[in-house]
C-alpha cells in the first residue's frame, strides 16, 4: 500500500542566540496517522512545529506539503494549507461564548456588516458532534473547565479547516479521564482522515495513542520508530542517551515519629467557597504520604494552607507537637518545611531573577546570605555553584536568567533550593509535572533519597503512577475531603482512580480487594 | 537579558531622545524657523557658558527627586502617581520646621529640616501604601486623590494660617536653615538658584541603587515587584513590602521641598511645583527606572525646561513642551514589550517580501 505522505521536513535548522534549536531535522508524517514527537526539555520540538506553523523561520531546510514544497512564511500561509496547533498556553477569551471564541476572525456573515450569530453556534455545534467533542457552543469560556478549554482550541482549529493537527503537549494540564477523552477524540478524528502530530513527555500516552515516533535529542532527530515494534524503555533510552529507570527502585520505609499532625482543617477557596471540609492525618519520619486526587478537590488549598500561604478557618497543625496553625510562610520555612509548589512559575521562580538569586529566595534574608542588611555575594555564589553542581542545572551558569532556562531545568533550580533547606518535612506538589523523563527520574531519586535521610514527605500529584510508586501511603482527597487510605501495593491504579471520582470509598477497596496481589485488577 | 538585549536597552532611550529631536525639528520647520539655528541656541543657552549648565542642573534637581521616587516605587511593583501630593506634604513640612524653629542652629536644624520633607512624603505615600496593602486598593486610584488633597490641604494651610501678609507663600526660613547656592563658591554661577541640593539627589540615586541591588531589603522590594506570589511563597510580608516601599518612595518625592524651599525661594508657595510630580513619571520611564537613567533622564528634561525658555525669543515656548511629549512618546514606543511586538512585525513582513 502506498501512503500518502502529509508533511515532509528536510534538513531544517533554527539557531538561536545561544542554541541551535533545530539541527538539520528531518521529519515526516503520512496522512491519517497520529505521530507523537518526544524528546527531552529543550530537544527542539515546539520550535520545529513553530517552523512547521509559520511562527518561526527555519534558517535552512525544505517543507514539503502533500508533495509540494511551500514556504510557510506565517501562520495564515499554514492555515491555507489546512495545518493547525493547540499551543499549550490556550489563546481565548474568557467573556466570550465558545462559538464567538472558535469563529473568531473568520465570522460568518449576514449581509455585509452583522455576524451570523446562529450559523456560528450551528456550525461549532456540528464539528463538536462529529468528533465527540461535546461543547456548548453557548457556553462562555471562562466558565469552562481546562479540558473543556482544549476542545475549543481544537474546534477551533478544525473550523479553520485543519487537515494537519498539531498538539503541543496537550496532556500536561488534564487529569487522566480528561487524557481518556482527549484520546477517543484524537481517534475520531484519525477515523475521518485527519493527520496529529502529537508533542508529549509521557511515554506510556506514545504507546497507548501513536502510530509512529520521531525521538529528538539536542536538537537533532534521534530515531524514528513504528510504536508497535518499541518499547517505553527504548524510547527513553533513545530520549536521553542512556538507560532510563523508569520504576522506582525504593527500600522499606524506616518508619518513626509523627512530624506533622493536622486535625479538622477548614478553608475556602480563592472564590469563597468551601475548599477544605475537615481535613485530618498525620505523616510520620521517614515516609511519603501521598494525596491523589483529581484536581481541583482541595489539594491546592490544603498544601496552601500548611505553608503559610492561605489561612484556615478552622483546624490546627502542629509540627513535632508545637503549634504552627495559620504560621507566616517565612515562620513555616524557618521551621524547615520545604515545598515544591504546584506552579513553578507562579509561585516557584523568580523569572526574572538570575540562578543563584533564586536559589537564594527564602533564605535571603538572614546569614549566612546576608551580612548585616546588606547581600552577602559571596556566600549566594557559593550556594549558587554548589546547587548547580549538585543537582545538574544546565546551563551551569549562576547569572543566567531562570527565564531562558528549560522547564525541567527550571525544576530542578526549585528543588535544589528546597532541598538545601535540609528539611524536616518535604511538601512536593506535582513535582514533575511538564518535564522530561530524566528529569523525572532525578526528581524522584532526590525525593527518594530525603524520605531514606528520615524526613517526612507530603507528596501530591495529578499523575497516579507517580503517586503509586513513590508513595508509602496513599489518601485520597475528594471534595474537600480525605475519603480514604490505601497502601499502593494493595491497591490497582483502577481502583486509585474510581476512589478520587468519589465513587468508592476505602473500605469497598480493600474489603473487595482483600490480599490480592495487583496490579490492574479491576473490580466490576 | 542576553547582552544584545542589554544593550539595546540601554540604547533605545538615546534613539528615542534622536527621533524626538529629529521629529521636534518637522515641528519648527513649520514654524517657519531653520531648525538647526533653534537647536544650535538651544544647546548654546543651556549648555553653552556656565550658567547655563547651573540653570540645567538647578530644573533637574527636583526631577530627580520625583523621577527616582517614581522608579523606586515602580521597582517594587507600585505605579507611584502621587509624587505630586507628597512633595507638597514634605515641602510644607521642611517649611513649616523652617520658619518655627528658627532658634535652632543650621547643623540641627538643616538635617531636621531635610527629614521633615521625607517624613511629610512618607506618611503621606504611606497611606496609599496601607490602603493597597490592607485593603487592595489600587494605588494609582488613591495616590491621585491624594494628589488633590495635598494640593488643597497646603493651599488651605498657607492661606488661612501660615501665609506672608499680602502674598500666597509662607514667611520665610530661618536663616541657619538655608542651604548654600553653589555661586558662592563658583561666581561665575552667579544668578542661578543652583544649590547643595543637586548633591542630595545625587546622593539618593547612589543609596537607592544600593538598596535596591545590594541589601536583602531591595531583593525583596524587587521580588515583590517582580512576582508577588513567589515573593509571597519565600516569605516575604507582601504587605510590609509594599507599605514600605511608598513610604521610600514617597520620602523621595518630599525632598523636592529641599531644593526650592532650603535652597531657592526660602518659603513655601502654592503650587509651586509646576508638574514636577508628574514629569517624575516621564523622568522614571526614559530612565528604565534605573537611578543612573534616572540621572541621565532628569538632566534631558532640565535641559528642555530651562532651554525652553532660552529659545522663547525665536519660537513659542510652547514648541518645548510639544518636543517634551514627543520624547516620553518616542520612550514609549521604545519600550521593551512595544519593540518586542515591532520585531514580531518586521519578521513577519520580511517573510512576506522573501515569498514575494
Ligand atoms: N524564542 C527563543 N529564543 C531563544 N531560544 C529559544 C527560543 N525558543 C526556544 N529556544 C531554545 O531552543 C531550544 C529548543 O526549545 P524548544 O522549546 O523547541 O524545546 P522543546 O523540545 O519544546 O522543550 P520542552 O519539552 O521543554 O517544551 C531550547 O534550548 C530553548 O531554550
Ligand atoms: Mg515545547
Amino acid at each position: 500500500m502506498v501512503r500518502e505522505i502529509a508533511i515532509e521536513m528536510r534538513g531544517i535548522t533554527k539557531r538561536f542566540p545561544r542554541v541551535v534549536a533545530n539541527d538539520n531535522v528531518d521529519f515526516g508524517v503520512y496522512k491519517g496517522e497520529i505521530h507523537a514527537l518526544v524528546g527531552e526539555n529543550g530537544a527542539g520540538k515546539s520550535t520545529l512545529m513553530k517552523i512547521l506553523y509559520g511562527l518561526y523561520q527555519k534558517d535552512s531546510g525544505q517543507i514539503f506539503i502533500r508533495g509540494r514544497e511551500m514556504d510557510i512564511s506565517s501562520p495564515s500561509v499554514a492555515i491555507s494549507q489546512g495545518i493547525g496547533m493547540v499551543h499549550q498556553h490556550f489563546m481565548l477569551i474568557p467573556p466570550l461564548t465558545v462559538a464567538e471564541n472558535v469563529v473568531l476572525g473568520q465570522e460568518p456573515r449576514k449581509g455585509k456588516i452583522f455576524n451570523d450569530t446562529k450559523k456560528a453556534i450551528q456550525d461549532v455545534e456540528r464539528l463538536s458532534k462529529k468528533y465527540g467533542l461535546k461543547v456548548d457552543a453557548q457556553a462562555k469560556v471562562q466558565d469552562l473547565s481546562v479540558g473543556l478549554e482544549q476542545r475549543v482550541e481544537i474546534i477551533k482549529v478544525l473550523y479553520r479547516g485543519a487537515e494537519i493537527l498539531i498538539l503541543d503537549e496537550p496532556t500536561a494540564v488534564l487529569t487522566p479521564q480528561e487524557v481518556e477523552e482527549l484520546f477517543n477524540i484524537m481517534r475520531s478524528l484519525k477515523e475521518e482522515g485527519k493527520t496529529i502530530i502529537f508533542i508529549t513527555h509521557k511515554l506510556k500516552e506514545v504507546m497507548e495513542i501513536s502510530d509512529w515516533v520521531t525521538v529528538m535529542r539536542d536538537g537533532k532527530v534521534a530515531g524514528i520508530v513504528e510504536t508497535k515494534k518499541t518499547t517505553k524503555e527504548e524510547l527513553a533510552k533513545m530520549m536521553v542517551g542512556r538507560e532510563v529507570l523508569l520504576r522506582v527502585e525504593k527500600n522499606p520505609p524506616q518508619i518513626r515519629g509523627v512530624v506533622l499532625e493536622v486535625k479538622d482543617l477548614e478553608a475556602v477557596n480563592d472564590r469563597g467557597l468551601s475548599a477544605l471540609r475537615g481535613v485530618s492525618f498525620k505523616i510520620r519520619a521517614g515516609e511519603i504520604l501521598g494525596i491523589a486526587g483529581v484536581e481541583g478537590n482541595g489539594q491546592t488549598e490544603l498544601i496552601e494552607a500548611l505553608t503559610g500561604l492561605r489561612r484556615l478557618i478552622r483546624g490546627k497543625v502542629t509540627l513535632w507537637g508545637k503549634d504552627i496553625t495559620n504560621a507566616s510562610a517565612r515562620k513555616i520555612l524557618e521551621s524547615r518545611i520545604a515545598h515544591i509548589p504546584e506552579d513553578r512559575h507562579k509561585r516557584g521562580l523568580i523569572l526574572d531573577y538570575s540562578v543563584e538569586n533564586n536559589l537564594i529566595l527564602g533564605s535571603h534574608y538572614r546569614p549566612p546570605m546576608t551580612k548585616g542588611p546588606r547581600l552577602n555575594f559571596k556566600k549566594i555564589s557559593e550556594n549558587a555553584l554548589e546547587l548547580i553542581k549538585r543537582f545538574d542545572i544546565r546551563p551551569a551558569d549562576k547569572e543566567i536568567q531562570v527565564n531562558s532556562l528549560s522547564g525541567g531545568n527550571q525544576q530542578k533550580t526549585i528543588v535544589a533550593r528546597e532541598l538545601s533547606r535540609h528539611p524536616q518535612l518535604l511538601i512536593a506538589s506535582q513535582p514533575t509535572r511538564g518535564v522530561d523523563i530524566g528529569a523525572i527520574e532525578f526528581i524522584h531519586r532526590k525525593i527518594l533519597e530525603e524520605r531514606d535521610k528520615g524526613e517526612a514527605v507530603l507528596l501530591v500529584s495529578a499523575e497516579l503512577s507517580e503517586v503509586m510508586s513513590l508513595s508509602d501511603r496513599i489518601l485520597v482527597m475528594y471534595e474537600g475531603k480525605i475519603v480514604g487510605e490505601v497502601e499502593p501495593k494493595k491497591t490497582s491504579e483502577s481502583d486509585l482512580g474510581l476512589m478520587m471520582a468519589g465513587a468508592k470509598s476505602s473500605d469497598q477497596v480493600i474489603r473487595q480487594s482483600g490480599d490480592r496481589e495487583f496490579p490492574d485488577t479491576p473490580i466490576s | 537579558m542576553d547582552k544584545r538585549e542589554k544593550l539595546l536597552e540601554i540604547l533605545s532611550p538615546v534613539l528615542a531622545v534622536v527621533a524626538a529631536f529629529l521629529v521636534g525639528g518637522i515641528f519648527i520647520l513649520i514654524i517657519g524657523q531653520n531648525p538647526l539655528f533653534i537647536y544650535g541656541k538651544l544647546f548654546s543657552g543651556t549648555l553653552g557658558n556656565p550658567y547655563g549648565i547651573a540653570q540645567v542642573l538647578f530644573k533637574a534637581t527636583p526631577l530627580i527627586f520625583t523621577g527616582l521616587a517614581v522608579a523606586f516605587a515602580f521597582r517594587a511593583g507600585l505605579f507611584n502617581i502621587g509624587a505630586q501630593g507628597q512633595l507638597y506634604m514634605g515641602a510644607f513640612l521642611t517649611a513649616y520646621l523652617g520658619f518655627t524653629l528658627v532658634n535652632l542652629p543650621g547643623f540641627i536644624l538643616i538635617p531636621l529640616c531635610i527629614l521633615g520633607g521625607m517624613i511629610g512624603g512618607a506618611l503621606w505615600a504611606a497611606i496609599p501604601g496601607i490602603l493597597k496593602a490592607k485593603r487592595g486598593a489600587h494605588e494609582v486610584i488613591t495616590t491621585i486623590m491624594m494628589n488633590f488633597i495635598a494640593l488643597a490641604l497646603t493651599n488651605y494651610l498657607v492661606a488661612r494660617h501660615f501665609h506672608a501678609p499680602e502674598t500666597v507663600h509662607t514667611q520665610a526660613i530661618a536663616f541657619s536653615a538655608r542651604i548654600p547656592r553653589l555661586s558662592t563658591i563658583f561666581p561665575g554661577l552667579s544668578g542661578s538658584p543652583l544649590n547643595y541640593s543637586i548633591f542630595l539627589a545625587l546622593l539618593a540615586c547612589f543609596i537607592i541603587y544600593y538598596i535596591l541591588w545590594k541589601t536583602s531589603l531591595g531583593y525583596e522590594l524587587r521580588a515583590v515587584g517582580l512576582n508577588p506570589f513567589a515573593a509571597e511563597y519565600g516569605g516575604i510580608n507582601i504587605a510590609r513590602s509594599t507599605i514600605l516601599a511608598m513610604a521610600i518612595s514617597g520620602a523621595l518625592a518630599g525632598l523636592v521641598g529641599v531644593n526650592y524651599v532650603m535652597g531657592y525661594k526660602y518659603y513655601f508657595e502654592q503650587g509651586f511645583s509646576g508638574g514636577v510630580g508628574f514629569m517624575g513619571i516621564a523622568v522614571a520611564l526614559l530612565g528604565r527606572n534605573n537611578p543612573i537613567g534616572v540621572i541621565l533622564a532628569a538632566l534631558l528634561f532640565g535641559l528642555l525646561s530651562f532651554g525652553g525658555l532660552v529659545i522663547n525669543a525665536y519660537v513659542p515656548k510652547e514648541l518645548v513642551d510639544i518636543l517634551q511629549a514627543i520624547v516620553i512618546i518616542f520612550v514609549i514606543a521604545s519600550s521593551r514589550p512595544f519593540r518586542e511586538y515591532l520585531m514580531r512585525l518586521k519578521k513577519r513582513t520580511l517573510a512576506r517580501g522573501e515569498q514575494g
